[in-house]
């Protein structure tokens, strides 16, 4: 069970009105490491994986949807008020013709969200170590489009996700030492 | 081999191999980000902490977790961080 607030983690706060930059966001919308992906992957894997680390995946799992409600205000603010022409020449013309200006779990190249992007082997160092990977892909793709965009105000909600990727993949990294249950144990070699 | 110690930063580069007949004018130095979680192992206690009002901004209570990042090639192949 959730418990929802109604606000977002962090404020989002779009300066320039350029819609080219919700084509790129959307990456971390539908895209293979993005919010969406994150959020059901760490929520599934939580079943199969011992006690000591369920709340750390359900925990960060949770996070991940409150994540994708900002990427997801983003590329709202950047498309509401743009007319075909202009999607058009955001490279958003497809889109428009499939959804108007409704959101759609793609990736910035346009392909539909995929379970396959994300695994649950049962393994739980195979999987924590998927997950840490994960995080640090997505640290990327923010940092790509920090890079790809002008936009201050936007780049310091960026910014701040890239942060949480960074402690996330901490906290699963922590994770895996707990699993490997050497931790204040006696050594003798 | 002994070169002198260069200053720790987490923006690490490399200049990529150039080929004789390679089309486009070089890049320069590639970047790549390494930020403090890959250097921490498991956390410490007592480790100093940002105000919780400041902490709700950066994105981590942990001073040592902070990592700026800022479009590494914008200025003239200086590295952003800081």
């Amino acid at each position: 069970m959730w418990i929802y607030e109604k606000k977002l983690q962090y404020p989002v706060k779009v300066s320039t009105c350029n819609p080219t930059l919700a084509k790129y966001l959307v990456e971390q919308y539908g895209g293979a490491d993005g919010e969406l992906a994150a959020a059901l992957r760490y929520l599934n894997q939580r079943y199969t994986i011992p006690d000591k680390v369920i709340g750390l995946l359900t925990d960060i799992g949770t996070e991940e949807f409150a994540h994708l409600e900002m990427i997801a205000t983003m590329i709202y603010k950047l498309t509401k008020d743009a007319t075909p022409q202009q999607l058009k020449e955001a490279g958003l013309g497809e889109h428009y013709v499939q959804h108007d200006s409704a959101l759609f779990y793609n990736n910035s190249a346009g392909v539909p969200f995929s379970a396959t992007y994300f695994q649950a082997k049962g393994d739980p160092i195979a999987d924590l170590y998927e997950d840490i990977a994960a995080e640090e892909k997505a640290r990327a793709t923010y940092q790509w489009i920090i890079d790809m965009s002008d936009d201050p105000d936007l780049n310091d909600s960026l910014r701040y996700l890239r942060e949480r990727e960074i402690v996330h993949s901490q906290r699963f990294r922590e994770a895996v030492e707990i699993l490997k249950d050497e931790r204040d144990r006696q050594k003798f070699f | 081999m002994d070169q002198q110690r260069e200053m720790f930063t987490p923006m690490k580069s490399y200049v990529p191999f150039r080929g004789l007949f390679d089309p486009c004018p070089p890049i320069g130095k590639k970047y790549y980000s390494t930020p403090p979680n890959l250097y921490l192992g498991f956390q410490p206690p007592n480790l100093e902490q940002f105000t919780p009002q400041e902490a709700l901004r950066k994105g981590t209570l942990w001073k040592v977790f902070y990592d700026y990042y800022d479009n590494p090639y914008r200025r003239g192949g200086d590295s952003g961080h800081g």
